[in-house]
């Protein structure tokens, strides 16, 4: 066992774990943040993303260990309180998502695709989420719902 | 899935992480950015007793641009893609780590881990060998330089000793006259090269003086294109040119067909974008 110490979502943990224990499974299991999702289980699926120190990364894909002393923000984290973060309101309002399995993670590699282009063409907004598959929706309200976010975090940025 | 146990160590210093490896040997593995080695380990098609991890050595991180480029191996395909400086000196790189896999595999996935591994659809290994590239190791002997054509020995084999560590990758400012290019046929799902080619050029008052091809993707090992190179050189490198340099492309290498592209396929792929990489390149050249 190894002792590590994360950051998640603003709050400090520490916990033993074995250095094979999966990011992911920290999350969902030590620390029942289970908005996180396995869903492929072999780095192609996207449904597992999170943010480490603020890039977006495979939780399935990444060990806890690797963790200790970094900061981690998962979809949990994302909202200000009651209100959503302009992407979960996206995803709401362009109905981005019909089962939800894949929107956690759809959301967390969206937020890093905006913050290195807050205004993408639909074509980037693809681009940028090739490593998050959705078997619901087609994709087109998923990229209506990040546009949405786009003009949104654009509009109160100018303000 | 979960990888079987493994003793975990995160060395801080190259020293540190060569007497790892002299301690444990074959038993180890070396993990970067671990998008090749995880999911082999959760697989469980590989199941090493001890992992170093590598990625708290902070020497081994960022791109140095003076006299050449020094890319430390830790350096992620991220810093790469996104590197101002880069674009002018040598914008074949950016060009092709912004093709691999997706934004968070290219937020962990380094150059040194992608060498190491020498996947046989990667796409670095195929720029280091058109860009002529240095690789610098670490081991208990000290640092060796092994040239890029040297490197790649065999199907996910390599030049580096089972003690050994690459720190850096090394290459060339592209200057005036000088042009490289990638062009990939990339799967549509894993987005790994099916083919791809890697071309630098070099014109000299008219004429090709230099030029390099390698392929990925299409056969066990990152291959040169000697017959291709060999064409180009001296002609005026007109579109004819390279045409009838590309023509007998991929012929003489190994190429593996699966359930994806037959071997011909991937063959007749091969000038393709043999042909579009050196284009590509050419065109670059002329500035």
């Amino acid at each position: 066992m190894t002792t590590i110490s994360v950051t998640v979502n603003g709050k400090q943990y520490t916990r033993d774990v074995e250095p094979r224990m999966l990011l992911v499974h920290f999350l969902r299991e030590q620390l029942n943040l289970t908005g996180t999702h396995i869903g492929c289980d072999t780095s192609q699926c996207g449904a597992c993303v999170v943010h480490l120190n603020g890039v977006s990364v495979k939780s399935c894909t990444t060990l806890a260990v690797q963790a200790d002393g970094a900061t981690v923000t998962t979809i949990e984290g994302l909202a200000n309180g009651a209100t959503l973060h302009p992407l979960q309101e996206g995803f709401w309002e362009k109905h981005g998502l019909q089962c939800g399995y894949c929107t956690p993670g759809m959301i967390m590699a969206a937020a890093d695709l905006l913050k290195h282009n807050p205004n993408p063409s639909d074509a980037e907004i693809r681009h940028g989420l090739e490593g998050n598959l959705c078997r619901c929706t087609g994709y087109e309200n998923i990229v209506k719902a990040v546009r949405y976010a786009a003009d949104k975090m654009s509009v109160t940025t100018a303000d | 899935m979960i990888p079987s146990a493994f003793a975990y160590f995160a060395p801080t210093s190259v020293a540190e992480a060569i007497s790892l490896l002299e301690q444990y040997g074959d038993e180890a593995k070396i993990l970067a950015g671990g998008h090749s080695l995880i999911p082999a380990m959760k697989l469980r098609l590989a199941a090493p007793s001890v992992l170093i991890d590598i990625t708290k050595i902070a020497e081994l991180r960022g791109v140095v641009i003076n006299g050449s480029i020094n890319i430390g191996a830790l350096t992620t395909w991220h810093t790469i893609e996104y590197h101002d400086g880069l674009k002018g000196v040598c914008g074949v790189l950016p060009e092709a780590v912004a093709q691999i896999g997706d934004i968070q595999v290219r937020n962990r996935g380094t150059l040194g881990g992608a060498l190491a591994h020498a996947d046989p659809s990667a796409d670095a290994t195929a720029v280091v060998l058109a860009l002529d590239a240095q690789i610098r190791t670490h081991g208990p002997g000290g640092e060796r330089t092994i040239a890029a054509s040297d490197f790649f020995t065999d199907m996910l084999s390599t030049a580096l000793e089972p003690n050994e560590l690459i720190t850096a990758v090394i290459c060339n400012k592209l200057g005036a006259g000088e042009g490289a290019a990638y062009a990939k046929f990339p799967h549509p799902a894993s987005r790994y090269a099916i083919v791809g080619a890697a071309a630098y050029v070099k014109l000299s008052g008219g004429k090709v003086s230099a030029c390099r091809v390698a392929i990925t993707g299409a056969g066990p090992v990152p291959t040169r294109q000697a017959e291709t190179e060999q064409a180009l050189l001296n002609s005026d490198g007109s579109d004819e040119a390279v045409a009838k340099a590309t023509e007998e492309s991929g012929t003489t290498m190994d190429v593996l067909g699966d359930i994806h592209a037959s071997e011909d396929y991937r063959r007749a792929m091969v000038k393709v974008y043999t042909k579009r990489a050196l284009t590509t390149a050419l065109a670059r050249a002329r500035g």
